[in-house]
């Protein structure tokens, strides 16, 4: 796989962009963790998510001027969440963690600190936990000296004390009344006894030889470097004093405290940092299902919250996520995550060498349908990725082959001489139009393929060839670029053959397919050849109550079709009921051969495509009406009745007794004879648990025949059955069996792929 | 897989062709260019095996899906 494909996959995804409550939070608070552990009530944890981005809890979380708020999605229904108040009942309802320590090792750089405010003593504080010594200056007495002028019952001095005892027990100095700067000691002779300083003097103008004329300092808004190399500043001085944003100067000292660190050490400033301060967020959220709730006030605004009710606040956070395709999409929700992390997963696998590919099942569970990119803000579509892993995966030899036989050898069936035929309309040696049905309409509905191919020849002139085959979707799928190409040509010379009609197709695969394969050819689909002139055999076999109109999901961006197919319902009289419409529709499960990989996976969306709407489906795609009936839900095609799904075995006697009759009935030729199959009668359970592991009627009969044949056989003394095996491809089929009249009766069957071999045996 | 016992005898079963009763013998399954010794019921005079439902389903499948994975 194509690494700069996958990065450009991954970066499509945005459900790991930050939520706008995180990214509007200059220090880039995760609220939505803390928000979280609030809703479990778990004000400890929360405490310990708040303290992880703030060095002074106490004291911001009542005074800070959350810009958080803001950008809270949940203001667009109803009030934000108050995410302030949260933080204050973390700080008065969670048990701190023991106050920070210097790490073990100290350092022997010393670091000035200019002005003990916000940003200041971050910067004392996150240095002196790295075990730098530390000096703090303070023109005033006393530290947060600004801190002063709100009200002690929103800001009380015993908050201001809780937090200035963890910076000492961090073994700052501090010297307070000592001014530096015009009036006291000069910068630079200070800066003679640090190794670096941070200058966090507040808004006011800065009398220094270091400064302008007008008392400021030219700051870098990344670095929060001077021009001077050992001189950095920040907070309310940078960005000017009005409004004061108490969190704004908090994370220039975060910001600063670890370029000085970086410069004590030697290393870049710029490089590699993470996004810092106020940055637009890119995560998607829909928010429409939320109804509009308001704030919970505290019954006491002085105390601010209490547990309870700081629970139900938080209980209105969503909280912010996208996972759009995710909820739309079972085989996305299935491996509990979201796209980004399976492309990396997948790429991932894609790389392994040696040792255990965990993702190949993941790879070739989608569906291939599309949904998640029609949803999804950025438009990343897995199928797209699923494909060109599978395509590597095939590349390298490391498809499973347990994955996709039984599908490929079903898409051999239908391009063989049992199935496929090339001919001109009887009796015309050109073909103005070919119809091409599809396998799987031949297989599920043949009388509605001979049907509609009458039809078509009585309406339209220059005659109407017949193309019967397979399109080459089952090799696509499964990631056999080779093997689609080798149908796409033979497919392409039949179509040179007969002159290169249009192509009319009933099947919205086969549409696509052709589309990829024949980009020179013109296809239309049947629906709308047909036009508003009915369908062949329908009127008798449509129900007249509503019926609930399922789009194929290979018609999904295909409007036409969609339209036409409407036009003919209505025009049959049809009510039709729109489920999400073309766009959104969903697969039916057997969609990028999911089915055959994942059973449960496919299994789960089709459930949930039929819970979707309690009325009978009408259909155009003969996959997704078989699916439908298999699973119990009442469901009709466009060009025929209600019917149990065939199953595998029938769908290919099916195309093969299709091919056989419109020869004998059109062109009036025979089809080599053969003798009858063996007659194998299984009751509906062995049927269907055949059906499951994927043993055809003609694998069942390959066994017993050559079983009979030679005598390789065991006997079960008691029960007197018939129990052999038979290895015609790379499965071993086993069947218990006896006879029964002309024919047989099968009792169970089951396969392996595993060779085995008796040892010292020829 | 090991060499352990992968199933019981299977007394009832009889080869059609020698009609002997089927005894544990040493067999080597493959697959994917892999082989193991195992031991199975099988014909002792034509070595024909005989691979149980369960087994094929069972320990065999997890076995196929693994190496499948490798």
């Amino acid at each position: 796989m194509d690494d700069q494909k996958v990065r450009a996959w991954e970066a499509q995804c945005v459900e790991e962009q930050l939520p706008g409550c995180t990214t509007n939070c200059p220090a880039r608070l995760d609220v939505r963790r803390l928000v979280g552990h609030v809703r479990e009530g778990d004000f400890t944890a929360a405490l310990a998510v708040f303290a992880r981005s703030v060095p002074f809890p106490a004291i911001v979380s009542r005074i800070c001027d959350h810009p958080c708020e803001a950008a809270c999605r949940r203001g667009e229904a109803g009030d934000a969440i108050r995410i302030n108040a949260l933080e204050r009942a973390c700080v008065e309802l969670g048990k701190a963690r023991a106050a920070r320590r210097p790490q073990g090792q100290r350092r022997k750089k010393r670091i000035g600190v200019v002005g003990a405010g916000l940003s200041g003593l971050t910067v004392a504080a996150d240095l002196a936990a790295k075990g730098y010594a530390v000096v703090v200056f303070e023109a005033a007495e006393h530290c947060f000296h600004r801190l002063l002028s709100w009200p002690a019952e929103q800001l009380p001095p015993a908050a201001v004390a809780a937090d200035l005892g963890a910076l000492h027990a961090l073994g700052v100095e501090f010297r307070c009344g000592t001014t530096i700067g015009e009036s006291g000691v000069a910068l630079a002779s200070a800066l003679e006894q640090f190794d670096a300083l941070y200058l966090g003097v507040g808004p006011v103008a800065f009398h220094d030889p270091l400064f302008d004329s007008d008392g400021r300092i030219a700051v870098d808004p990344v670095t929060f470097a001077t021009a001077h190399p050992r001189l950095f500043a920040g907070g309310s001085h940078r960005y000017g004093g009005e409004p004061y944003s108490p969190i704004t100067s908090l994370a220039d000292g975060r910001y600063a405290a670890l370029s000085i660190d970086r410069f004590c050490q030697g290393a870049s400033l710029a490089a590699n940092r993470e996004p810092q301060g106020i940055t637009p967020s890119r995560l998607y959220t829909d928010i429409r299902g939320f109804a509009p709730l308001p704030a919970v006030v505290p019954a006491d605004p002085r105390h601010g919250y209490t547990a309870e009710e700081a629970i139900a606040e938080a209980q209105r956070c969503f909280p912010c996520h996208c996972l759009e395709c995710v909820k739309a999409c079972e085989y996305l929700k299935h491996y509990g995550a979201y796209p980004k992390r399976y492309v990396r997963e997948i790429y991932n696998n894609d790389g392994i060498v040696l040792g255990n590919h965990k993702a190949n099942r993941m790879a070739n569970s989608c569906s291939l349908c599309g949904l998640c990119a029609a949803l999804c803000p950025d438009r990343l579509d897995m199928g797209e990725v699923c494909l060109e892993a599978r395509e590597s995966m095939v590349g390298k030899g490391k498809m499973p082959p347990s994955f996709h036989d039984f599908a490929l050898r079903d898409m051999e069936f239908s391009s063989g001489e049992a199935f496929a035929l090339a001919r001109h309309q009887p009796g015309a040696s050109a073909s103005a139009a070919v119809f091409f049905p599809g396998c799987q309409l031949s297989a599920s509905s043949p009388e509605a393929v001979g049907g509609a191919y009458a039809w078509l020849r009585q309406h339209i002139a220059g005659g109407v060839g017949l193309m019967l085959g397979c399109c080459g979707a089952p090799a696509r799928w499964a990631g056999q670029a080779g093997r689609f190409d080798a149908n796409a040509r033979e497919f392409t010379a039949n179509w040179q053959r007969l002159g290169q009609p249009e192509f009319i197709v009933a099947c919205p695969t086969c549409q696509r397919m052709l589309e990829k394969t024949l980009p020179e050819g013109r296809v239309v689909s049947l629906w709308a050849a047909l036009g508003a002139g009915g369908v062949p055999g329908a009127p008798a076999a449509l129900p007249t109550r509503p019926l609930a109109i399922h789009d194929p999901c290979t018609a999904r961006k295909d409007q036409p079709t969609q339209d036409s197919v409407r036009r003919l319902l209505a025009g049959l009289g049809v009510a039709a009921i729109e489920l999400d419409g073309g766009e959104r529709t969903t697969c039916c499960g057997f969609g990028g051969l999911a089915a055959f990989v994942n059973p449960e996976v496919a299994e789960a969306t089709i459930r949930r495509r039929i819970g979707a709407c309690d009325a009978d489906y009408v259909t155009y795609c003969a996959m997704c009406r078989d699916s439908f009936a298999r699973h119990g839900k009442r469901a009709v095609h466009v060009l025929h009745a209600a019917r149990p799904d065939p199953g595998f075995s029938r769908r290919q006697e099916n195309r093969a007794r299709l091919k056989a009759t419109l020869l004998r009935t059109l062109w009036e030729e025979n089809m080599p004879t053969e003798e009858p199959p063996l007659d194998v009668a299984l009751s509906p359970a062995v049927a269907a648990e055949a059906e499951r592991r994927q043993i055809l009627l003609d694998d069942i009969r390959t066994v017993i025949e050559h079983a009979e044949r030679t005598g390789e056989k065991f006997v079960d003394g008691a029960t007197g059955h018939t129990i052999a095996s038979h290895r015609p491809i790379s499965v071993t089929y086993w069947v218990e069996y006896e006879p029964a009249g002309s024919g047989f009766t099968v009792h169970r069957v089951w396969s392996h792929r595993m060779e085995v071999a008796a040892d010292g045996q020829p | 897989m090991n060499s352990q016992p992968t199933a019981k005898p299977a007394p009832e079963l009889v080869c059609g062709k020698c009609n002997r009763k089927l005894e544990i013998g040493k067999v080597t399954v493959s697959y994917l260019g892999n082989r193991f010794p195992v031991e199975l019921p099988r014909c002792p005079a034509c070595g024909l095996v005989y691979v149980p439902e369960d087994l094929a389903l069972g320990k065999m499948l997890q076995v196929e899906q693994a190496l499948e994975d490798k």
